[in-house]
This record gives structure tokens, sequence and C-alpha cells, in this order.
């Protein structure tokens, strides 16, 4: 029962869109509509997954198992836990806003853009309940398609620079993964006579491939992770992207498409090549530092509002990948809480990006001021996003922020304080930029007279900026519910990497249960 | 008696048929719709013959025919590929006034060449299989007889093709001077056994058949000819060409991969690898700066045979079933994709470029869909047909211990991405040009678009159900 609703939550969307594609493309408001409301119904069916999946286990659970490629043994198997649970609600708590904010706003061509999102919904849904290699690899794939066209068409001057920049840059690092999931198949063939890309038992298996081998695989899935988080020095085509993509492109970009990279970092890194993991920690966090204050520091100067919050995506996914690499319980708690939040108030401030451009046509900051006085409630909302980003206590951001900086103390891989300490005055870099800008933007004289008849937020935008609030306050406040959910596996995962730190345990266990068959008797 | 002839029935049907055909049309001029009819028809009984005689394996005709099997499979493709070149030609060649009888019957004989050369247990089966579909070819690149660049390709096909016939001959002639048989099996059976009875002659016959057969498939380093011939070719022989005729020149390596060659020595395979390899990169980087639809097409063709010949390096089960999976999904997306070029290049009138294909997507959404569609899966995107291919490939090159060749497959398949993910950009991210050519949407006749849906409904199944043809596939080889 339950398993089959994972089952509708992940193919109510696109079958609606296989449906969309047969109507004519003159009958909008159908496409429109229909659109929403099957986004809106992927999120009511989803919300009980939260109680269906028990989350004192750290195993997945409602799973679902069929064949599908025997002689490869790729199978259609696809299950949740605690962690996958929470970015699979993110997901569909986004779709329905992404497009309720489309609506009116996306103008040309609206038949196939709605095809688009509910395509990308399932995609992105697959990627984070596939239990599958082979599975994962096709969702992840899919996704770019529909993203490379709504970049593409329906973007902004230079979209088919970003979108070909985009496109490129992920399919480079992802072909890199194919071979290492490849690699991992034929592994797992030599050592239990079988191929296969199911990741349960891959898990099992991974951690004892020779540690030489171990470093070019975890190194191949790092990379295409990297490029989709985006790890400084990875990150450049994020900027162009989002600039380019439309208001809920963006917003689907930041909330959702980011978070894919870090929890394919978790998932598949930490729990594939914990060994490797721990060599690499270091590398990764000062990375990741460097992604913080880069970011931060690049926002600052920004004309550009939409730049400006690009960048910032860039400073705070540099705290989920130093949270990942700290390996560490709240660490690690912290980067899934973390990418929820940002995705949540990244979301936002792309949306109230949206709102301003919509009126103005120009995302200039110098060519805005004292709007705060025309727009008093959008500056309220505004207002909240932004905080709830800088990090203040009270709203979702600082929660996030908090444990992955405390992993990074008390990490013993990564053995110094010095990340978190350096990190920590990322937080400070934001409220700067993002104070600055919302001063320049809001507040002052209305200097240019295009500003003075601004209408206030519509009642469209407050259906889609308000859900978010409650958010943003209910995980500052409250985030017990959220965390409480990825615990378990959060655990399982720090409690591997523990494990296998131990270089004596290693050998002996390597002895234990592998046949003596190795990688230089291969055929 | 009688059953080698029933297990034999898709090859002798069509060479029967070809023959008749041949000799109708001397007797009846302007039998135009009368050919195009029976050719289909012969054609589509043929791909019911080889659905029917998959599972009759063996040896037929005093052991110079394989029967069944892989064979049947091969068979079907080339079938297939007949029938949706046939159905794509004939509004293309009407189009120019250019319709006559041989057109079809050509395509019949180059169809059982094609079959012949799938099904030889025997050298000189190899090489008469071969003729057969380069004869074809040969005229069939230069169809359109009034056009230089159909002339120019026909006369380098036919100049480099024949050089490298001279090389296929001689190579056969040296492996039968050394080891006595044209048989695979028993040329196989002597180098294993050591009864060969000049050792040295050997390596040279079968270096000289690699080339001659490698020219076919056009792998690298004899590749050249490949881009200006498919360039200036009518554009459907093109998707025959370069689908059907290199998988026909790719299972000629298949009975040599899994017999001849591991008896012969292991620094074959090396040779291969690196042809591979080579193919793949060439193919891929020269693809990149062509301005020339058709042009970009037959350099990423060049790199598909690289592609299938990662298969052939691999040499196992898995890699030969991987080249065949791939050489039926190759043709499905290419064949489609030239068939969409045939049509464009109606409204064109000369070869067709890039720009275009701008705006195509409002012009003719169905068409830039299918387009699109195509290039995603030559690119190797998921779910298409190309992904699995090629995940196949790579599965079986990781498997015999080359990963590094699957890695290489991997920079070709970044690098292809680039321009196949152009293609989409001219025709839905650019608008279309003022000076852009009838800018009102033409009809598009109904028999034009069977080949492209039922290619697109195949590249789809193939990528999303893989294991109709995999599973079907891996049970031959037992």
């Amino acid at each position: 029962m339950a398993s089959s609703l994972l089952l509708v939550v992940l193919f109510l969307p696109l079958v609606v869109a296989l449906i969309l594609l047969g109507i004519r493309s003159e009958r909008v408001g159908v496409h429109r509509w229909v659109s929403l409301a099957t986004a809106l119904v992927t999120f009511v069916l989803s919300v009980p997954l939260y109680w269906f999946v028990d989350h004192g286990r750290s195993d997945f659970q409602l799973l679902t198992s069929a064949r599908w490629i025997p002689s490869l043994d790729a199978g259609f198997r696809i299950g949740l836990d605690g962690m996958s649970l929470l970015l699979v609600l993110l997901t569909t708590f986004t779709m329905p806003i992404a497009i309720g904010a489309s609506i009116g706003v996306v103008t040309k061509r609206e038949k196939e853009y709605y095809v688009m999102m509910l395509l990308l919904e399932t995609a992105m849904i697959g990627v984070f309940v596939a239990l599958d290699m082979f599975l994962f690899y096709v969702f992840w794939e899919l996704i770019l398609i529909p993203m490379y066209f709504i970049i593409g068409i329906w973007g902004g001057q230079d979209r088919i620079y970003a979108a070909v920049k985009f496109f490129l840059y992920t399919v480079v690092g992802s072909l890199l993964m194919l071979v290492a999931i490849v690699w991992l198949g034929w592994y797992a063939q030599t050592m239990t006579g079988h191929f296969t890309t199911d990741f349960v038992k891959l898990r099992e298996l991974a951690p004892h491939i020779p540690l030489d081998v171990q470093r070019w695989l975890f190194a191949a899935f790092a990379l295409s992770f990297a490029i989709k988080v985006p790890i400084f020095p990875l990150h450049t085509w994020l900027p162009d992207a989002h600039v380019q993509a439309p208001t809920a492109g963006s917003v689907i970009l930041a909330g959702i498409l980011l978070k894919l990279g870090t929890y394919g970092l978790i998932r598949f890194n930490l729990d594939f090549f914990p060994q490797s993991a721990i060599e690499y920690a270091p590398v990764l966090a000062v990375l990741a530092v460097i992604g913080i204050i880069y970011g931060a520091l690049v926002a600052m100067v920004q004309p550009d509002m939409k730049k400006l919050v690009a960048y910032s995506s860039v400073s705070h996914l540099g705290f989920v990948v130093l949270g990942i690499a700290s390996m560490t319980h709240e660490g690690i708690q912290g980067a899934v809480i973390q990418m929820v939040n940002h995705g949540l108030s990244t979301g936002m401030l792309f949306l109230c990006v949206g709102v301003l451009y919509e009126r103005r046509h120009t995302r200039d900051i110098a060519e805005y001021g004292g709007v705060a006085s025309v727009m008093p409630r959008f500056a309220v909302l505004f207002a909240l996003a932004m905080l709830a980003s800088v990090g203040l206590p009270g709203l979702n951001g600082f929660v996030g922020e908090f444990l992955t900086l405390i992993g990074g103390f008390r990490s013993p891989y990564l053995n110094t304080w010095a990340y978190s300490v350096v990190a920590a005055s990322g937080v400070i870099f934001a409220a700067v930029y993002l104070l600055w800008m919302f001063q320049r933007v809001m507040y002052g004289k209305l200097a240019n007279p295009a500003n003075e008849s601004l209408p206030d937020v519509s009642r469209q935008e407050l259906w889609t900026l308000v859900p978010i609030v409650v958010f943003l306050v209910w995980i500052g406040v409250y985030p017990r519910p959220f965390l409480q959910a990825s615990a378990a596996s959060s655990r399982a995962t720090v409690e591997k990497v523990l494990y296998y730190s131990v270089p004596q345990k290693v050998a002996h266990d390597h002895r234990q249960r592998i046949p003596v068959t190795t990688i230089s008797e291969r055929p | 008696m009688m059953h080698e002839w029933l297990q034999a029935s898709p090859l002798v049907l069509l060479s029967i048929a070809a023959v008749v055909a041949l000799i109708v049309d001397a007797l009846t001029p302007h039998s135009e719709r009368y050919t195009y009819r029976f050719s289909l028809a012969a054609l589509i009984a043929a791909a019911a013959a080889a659905i029917a005689t998959i599972p009759f394996g063996g040896i037929a005709f005093g052991s110079m025919i394989r029967t069944g099997g892989v064979s049947s499979v091969f068979d079907l493709v080339f079938a297939i590929g007949g029938i949706l070149t046939l159905i794509a030609a004939r509004p293309y060649i009407a189009a120019r006034n250019f319709e006559h009888d041989e057109f079809y019957t050509l395509v019949l004989y180059s169809a059982a060449g094609m079959m012949l050369i799938a099904h030889a247990q025997n050298l000189l089966i190899t090489f008469i299989g071969i003729e057969v579909m380069s004869l074809s070819f040969y005229v069939l690149a230069g169809y359109f007889r009034q056009t230089v660049s159909s002339i120019e390709s026909a006369l380098k096909y036919f100049l480099l093709g024949a050089f490298a016939t001279g090389f296929l001959v001689f190579g056969i002639a040296l492996v039968y001077g050394a080891s006595g048989s044209f048989d695979f099996s028993a040329i196989a059976g002597a180098i294993s056994k050591g009864t060969l009875h000049f050792p040295r002659l050997l390596p040279i016959g079968i270096a000289l058949v690699i080339v001659g057969l490698g020219f076919k498939v056009a792998v690298f380093p004899f590749h050249q000819w490949a881009p200006d011939v498919y360039d200036g070719a009518p554009t459907v022989v093109t998707g025959f060409m370069s689908t059907a005729g290199k998988a026909a020149a790719l299972s000629a390596f298949l009975p040599l991969v899994s017999s001849v060659f591991p008896a012969a020595a292991d620094n074959v395979r090396t040779v291969l690898a690196l042809s591979a390899a080579a193919t793949i990169l060439i193919g891929n980087v020269a693809a990149v700066v062509q301005q020339r639809l058709k042009r970009m097409l037959a350099y990423s063709s060049v790199a598909h045979a690289g592609y299938m010949f990662i298969g052939l390096v691999a040499g196992n089960m898995r890699g030969l079933t991987a080249v065949v999976f791939y050489a039926a999904a190759y043709l499905f997306m290419q064949l489609g994709a030239f068939a969409i070029v045939a049509i464009l290049e109606r409204d064109v009138e000369r070869s067709l470029q890039l720009e275009d294909c701008r705006g195509l997507s409002a012009r003719h959404p169905m068409l830039a869909a299918l387009m699109a569609l195509f290039m995603f899966s030559l690119a190797g995107i998921p779910p298409m047909a190309g992904f699995f291919g090629k995940y196949y490939l790579f599965a079986a090159a990781i498997e015999s211990g080359y990963t590094w060749l699957a890695i290489v497959g991997v920079i070709g398949s970044m690098i292809s991405v680039y321009y196949y993910i152009g293609v989409v950009v001219f025709m839905y991210f650019k608008d279309a040009a003022e000076t852009a050519v009838s800018s009102e949407p033409e009809q598009i006749e109904r028999a034009a678009r069977v080949p492209l849906i039922v290619s697109a409904a195949f590249v789809l199944l193939l990528g999303i159900v893989p294991t109709v043809l995999e599973s079907w596939l891996a049970n031959l080889w037992k």
C-alpha cells in the first residue's frame, strides 16, 4: 500500500505529462491548471510518506523491486530512507510553487513548458528514490533534457550559452560516473559471480574494493556530484544557468537540482567508499571553505540581484559540503537540513527577485531603491527570505549552518577546527551581501520614478511565497520533526565510515569476507 | 535438404526476389510503382522469415552458410533497414523527378548481399556478400547522375572500395594458403592444432583481411572515404549505407572474433582496441566542426563504428551481444535522423546546413521533436536506445579488462554531446532567420512519416525495455 503510494508519487507527473502531450497547445488553460493540479496532488500524496517511513530505521523502506534487465541485474528498485524522504518532500513541495509562479509569467509555448516541468518532477523524485545504480543514472540524465529546454527556450538573453554550458558540464561529470557504475557492477561479478547494479548489494561490496582502485571510483562519483553541487572550482555553470533560467527554473535549480549533488555525495561517496572518503575529506573541506568564502565575496560585488543570489548558493552549499566532509552525525544532519533550508530560502529569494523582475524587467540593483514604501507586504516577505538565508536564529538557515559548523569542529577526520572557523566567517559575509542588497533595493529614497507606482504582491504571488514562510519559521523554531526523519540514516552512514576508519580492522575484515580474487586476476 | 532452404529462407527469399525484380524491370520499363511494392513485400517477407528462423541455428549448404541465430537477427535488422529506406526513399526521389525501378532493385540486392555476409561460414561467402553489397552501393551512391556531388561520391567510393577489396582478397588468399581452408571453424581448428601449412603467412593474411573489412566498416585509419561518400550520396542511400551497410561489415567480424582471432594471437585485440579508440576520437572531434548536417552525421557515424568495435575488442559473449544490439539501435536512430534530413532537404535544394534547422520546432514541431529524440539517443542520453547500447558495450569492455577503452568511449560521448545538442539548439532555441526557406509549413506525405515514427518507436522501446532484443540475443550464443 505504502510502496504503491510512492510509485504513484513518482509516476503521476510523468503520466499527466504524456496526457498533456496529446492535448492541443491552443488550450492553454488546460495545460496550466492541470499541471498545477498534478503538482499539488503529488504533494498531497507525498505527505503521508513521512509517516509511512519508520524514522527509527536506517534501512530502505517502501521498497518496490521489479526485474528490468536481468542479464545486467539492473532492476527497477526504489525505496526511501529518512534522508531521501526529506528530499522527496522538498521536491514535491517546490514543484507546485514553481508551476504556480509560472502561470501567466511564461507566455510562449506553454504546453511544452508544463510538460517539461512535470517530466522534470518525475526525474528528480526518481533520483532520490532510486535504489539501483542503473535506474539512478537514467533518472539523473533524464533531468538534463527538460532542464536544458527550460533554460534554452524560456530563458533570458544568453540562454543558449547557459543551456549548453549546463548540459555539457553535467554530462562530462556524469559519464565518468557511468564508467564507475559499470566498474562496480563488474566488481560484483568477480566477487559474487553476478553483474549487478543493485544499490544494496553494491554498498556491501564496495568498501572491500582495493584502495588504489577505490580512490579512482570515489573521484569519478565525486566529480559528477561536485559539478552538480557545485563545488568550487566547478561552479562556473551555475551563475549562467541561474541568471538565464526563467524564475521557476531558478527555483528548481537552487531548490532541488543542486541537492542532487550533495545527496549523491552522502549516499554514494560516503556509503560506498568510506576509506577513500576519509582520505579525501580534507580536500572536500578545503574546497567547501573556499566555496563559502569565494561565493560570498563574489556575491558581494554583483550588480545583478539574481546573480547575487546565484553566488550565494555557491556559498551556502559550501556549508553542506563541509558538513558532509566532517562525516560526523552533527555534520551530516546539518548538511541534510541545510539542503532543505537552502532549497526553501534560496528558492524564495529567486521568487522575490522574479516578483521585482516581472514589474520592472530589470534585475539591476541600482535601478531600485525605496521599494519598501510602495510594496510594504512584499518587503516583509523578501526580508524573511533574506534573513532566513543569512542564518538568523529563529529562522531555518541558522539550524543547518550551526550544525555543519559543529560537525566541522568535532570531526575526527578533519582533525582541526580551522575549517569551521574560516567557514563561520562566511555567515558574516552572507549578512553583509544580503543585507546590503536588501537595503539598496528596498530602503532609501524612491530615486527612480519608474518605481513609484509598483503594485504590491498579487494574490498569486502570495500563494507561492507564504507556504514557504511557514516552513522557514517552522524549521527555525522546531526543527525536530525534520532532523528526526534523517537521524537514523545519517547515523548509519557515520558509523559505517567510523567502522572503516580503523586500518587494521579493514585489513582483517578484508581477508575474512572476500574470496581471493583481486583486480590483478581479471581476464 | 529441404530444411536447409527453409533455414536460410530470409537470404534465399531476398536473393530470388532481387533477381526477379531485375529481370522484370528490364522487360517492363516504367513500372516503378509495382517494383516498389514488390520490393517492399519481399523485404517484409524476408523479415518475417528472419523472425521465424531465429531458433533454427545450424550450418547449411556444405558448411558454407550459417543459419538461424545471430545471422537471422542480422537479417531482421537489414530487412527492417531496407523497408524503412524504401518507404523514406520513394517521396524523396519522386520529389526530384528521378524515380526509376533500379533504385528499389538495388536496395534489394544490397540487402541480399548484407544477409550473405551475416550468414557466411566461409571466407568466400563473406567476400561474395561484400561485393554484392558494395557494388549495389557504388551505384546507389551515384544514383543522382546529374548531380556532381553524387557522382563524386560514387567514384570515390568505387575507387577506394575496389582497392580495399583487393586487400581483402589477398588476405583471404594468404589465410587459405596458410591454413588450407576457407571455413572459419576449419581455419580456427588448424591454428589451434598447429597444423598450418605456412604459419608465417597467417598473420599477414589476417592483417589484410582486417584492413579490407575495416575499410567497409570505416574505422581508423580506413575511415577517410566515409564522410565524402556519405555526404555526396543521396540522403536516403546514406542512411541505409551508414547503418545496415555498417552493421553488415561488422557482422563479418563476428565469426572472426569468436573463432579465428582468439586462436591466432592476442595482439589482434590490441590492434582492434587501438583502432576503436582512434575511430571514436577522430570521428567525434571531426564532427564538432561540421556545418553541414549530413557531414556531421557522417563523421558521427564513423565514431559509432568505433563504439561498436569496442564490443568486438571485448570479444566475449556480452561484447558480441552488445555489437548486435548497438547495430540495431543505431540503425533506428541514424536512419531516422537521415530520413528527417531527407525531408528537410526538399525545401532547401542544397546540402542541408545546421543554419537551415533554425526555428524548425515552430515550422515542423513533429519533425523537430523526433530529430531531438534521435539526437539525444545518438548522444547516449537515457532512456533512449543509444544509451543502453553504450552501457552494454562499456560493460563488456570493462568485463574483458579494457577499462581504458570504455573511458575513451565515454570521452568520445562527451564530445559528441556537444554537436548533437547543437542541432537541438538550432531547432528549438534559435528563431527562424529572415532568409529562411519556406516559412509556410509544408505538408509531409503520410508515407514519409512512417519510417520516422517506426524508428522513434524502436528507439524508445529498445531504450526503455532493452530486454526485448537483448535477452533474445544473449540466448543465441549458447
